[in-house]
């Protein structure tokens, strides 16, 4: 079933063209992945997807339905995020972070039910977090504030969960384990991603993009080849396989 | 902050509320007995009380001293609720209610009618009124400054009111420049330093019901506001309609500080350390620091305006300049604390 459709959507600032006439489709439970060097508009495309930004042309349909039509508590309901940026003014406990994923579901005075307390503990088991849930985010290491961050985005019970370079600034301990967790997680997901091995042995399908254009999309064998990767990223590649994953495996090098 | 201990504090603080007024009552060149003021009270809510209070007493109680305190309560309460609001609103701890021009366009209001007569045909109305319309319009003005491509932008708002407060300022100042009435020159000195000296149970009415119903309206939202402390972009993912949500604000902690100001004049500093006082002790969710705002606010001015009664009696010293020189030092003790941050983060 298609959860996402995009119909050709282009962006541009002033006159700066900032996405170029991109469509694809997103079914239920996949794990999509958004490649590309930077500035080929893949916080841009997603921002979009979660109505961050508005498209200057081109249709977003969630469920079939116009995804500017939606009001800001059912999107939110539907898409969760977790951004690159998580500037936080004033403390606040993890708990009371991951408690503020309940709020699309709060109507006016509605108090934390037993089942929000009850999402909101599980949500933090799935993010590994458990121990940290009395903690204030500012004492947390960056590794532990995405997971919280996550955390509050599963506790949203949305649909859709979009990842913003999720991996960024975390160790490559932390890097596999957030990973291992979103795939496990029973919803789709699109994610940019940079570390291509990463995108490669997590991703059921890959948009390569390119100057905001979208280049090619496909399963990870048929995307990242040794052209492409020529020509997307500008380095030499030699794919491989991992021996013990079985998943594609890429090692780059440069003439020199 | 657990539940329990917060419904503690609350409790706590509202005792230190009751205890606060009884002594703001008691004191004075009459000397009444706490007993006397609980009986008169008691008496007059309705409640059979055998009383040993004499009708003089019982005046100065009820129309002179009581009107005053709570005046002193509400106003604190106000002032805390609308910073701490202000503060999520434009995402700057340095905010302060009378950010959005507030203040300094009361301050026209009030001049024109103190030194120009203004409005005369509405007497003793006629101040307040003067004020809290000019405090309206220069937030409308801010408010309009701001809005670009239907959208507020947090950073033209605070500049914006800047501007405007510079605006209004200046014409105060041109108007007070060009009066001749030594009088008048000092009464809107002592206007723009603030007083309660004016209250009445008749224009204590409005200032209330403003305030219950603000402290309500913010209160139902109070996760909307701590959303927005997490950013315009993850506040929007989270399910809240930013845009929507600042006029909201805007115009509920305009129309509160407006009514406060047009009735005592424009205090200051509460606004701006009483949110920050209670965030050391509560934390940041709204939750817990709006109505521990409205407890701490009201019981800082209510020992303010006693301070201001007594400190060169017979004379009355300007609320505005205790709450600057207690609240001054008290907010300098804060900024060299290391464990509260005042929001930087890291």
């Amino acid at each position: 079933m298609i959860l996402l459709q995009v119909e050709s959507i282009s962006y541009s600032i002033s006159d700066k063209q900032i996405l170029d006439d991109i469509s694809f489709s997103v079914a239920q439970g996949q794990f999509i992945g958004v490649i590309g060097p930077n500035g080929s508009g893949k916080s841009t495309m997603l921002k979009i997807i979660y109505r961050h930004l508005k498209q200057t042309s081109g249709l977003v349909t969630l469920f079939e339905k116009d995804l500017l039509q939606f009001p800001q508590k059912e999107l939110a309901q539907n898409i969760a995020v977790v951004s690159q940026e998580a500037p936080v003014l004033f403390d606040f406990t993890v708990k009371e972070l991951v408690m503020m994923g309940r709020t699309p579901y709060k109507k006016w005075l509605a108090s934390d039910k037993n089942e929000d307390y009850a999402i909101v503990s599980d949500s933090m088991r799935l993010a590994n977090i458990t121990h940290l849930a009395n903690r204030y985010f500012s004492e947390l290491s960056g590794g532990e504030k995405k997971r919280v961050l996550l955390a509050r985005a599963l506790a949203q019970q949305a649909n859709i969960l979009i990842l913003d370079e999720p991996t960024n600034h975390l160790d490559i301990e932390h890097q596999y384990q957030l990973m291992d967790l979103v795939r496990e997680l029973p919803i789709t997901i699109v994610a940019a991603l940079h570390d291509l091995n990463l995108a490669a042995g997590y991703c059921d399908e890959l948009l390569v993009m390119k100057d905001g254009a979208l280049f090619q999309s496909g399963t990870p064998e048929e995307v990242l080849t040794k052209e492409t990767l020529q020509e997307v990223f500008r380095v030499n590649a030699f794919v491989s396989k991992n021996p013990f994953t079985e998943k594609l495996h890429l090692f780059f090098y440069t003439e020199q | 902050m657990t539940k329990t201990r917060f419904m503690l504090l609350l409790w706590i603080l509202v005792g230190v509320l009751l205890i606060s007024i009884t002594f703001a009552v008691m004191l004075g060149s009459v000397g009444i007995t706490p007993r006397i003021i609980w009986e008169i009270l008691f008496a007059k809510l309705g409640i059979p009380v055998e009383t040993s209070a004499s009708r003089a007493q019982a005046i100065i109680i009820w129309e002179i001293r009581l009107p005053r305190v709570l005046l002193a309560a509400l106003v604190g309460a106000s002032l805390a609720i609308c910073g701490a609001a202000i503060q999520a609103l434009v995402k700057n701890s340095i905010a302060d209610p009378y950010i959005l021009g507030v203040s300094s366009g009361a301050s026209v209001g009030a001049t024109v009618v103190i030194l120009l007569g203004a409005f005369s045909a509405l007497g003793m109305y006629a101040l307040s009124l003067a004020a809290f319309l000019g405090a309206i319009s220069a937030v409308a003005m801010v408010f309009l400054l701001a809005r670009v491509n239907g959208r507020t932008s947090v950073i033209r708002l605070l500049l914006a009111g800047i501007a405007i407060s510079m605006v209004f300022s200046a014409i105060t100042n041109f108007m007070l420049m060009m009066s001749k009435q030594q009088g008048g020159i000092q009464a809107v000195m002592h206007w723009m330093l603030g007083s309660l000296a004016g209250a009445k149970w008749s224009n204590i009415a409005i200032p209330f019901g403003t305030l219950l119903v603000v402290f309500i309206l913010l209160f139902m939202n109070y996760r909307q506001l701590n959303a927005l402390l997490l950013g315009e972009e993850s506040a929007g993912t989270l399910g809240v309609n930013i845009d929507r949500f600042r006029i909201f604000i805007i115009i509920f902690v305009s129309l509160l500080t407006g009514v406060v100001v047009a009735v005592s004049g424009s205090i200051g500093f509460v606004g701006l350390i009483i949110p920050h006082l209670v965030r050391m002790v509560v934390g940041s969710n709204y939750k817990y620091v709006l109505p521990t705002s409205a407890l701490v606010g009201s019981i800082f001015l209510v020992w303010a305006d006693m301070v201001a009664r007594i400190v060169i009696a017979p004379e009355e010293m300007p609320i505005g300049i205790i709450t600057a020189v207690c609240g001054g030092p008290f907010f300098i003790w804060m900024l060299r604390k290391r464990r509260y941050s005042f929001g930087e983060g890291e």
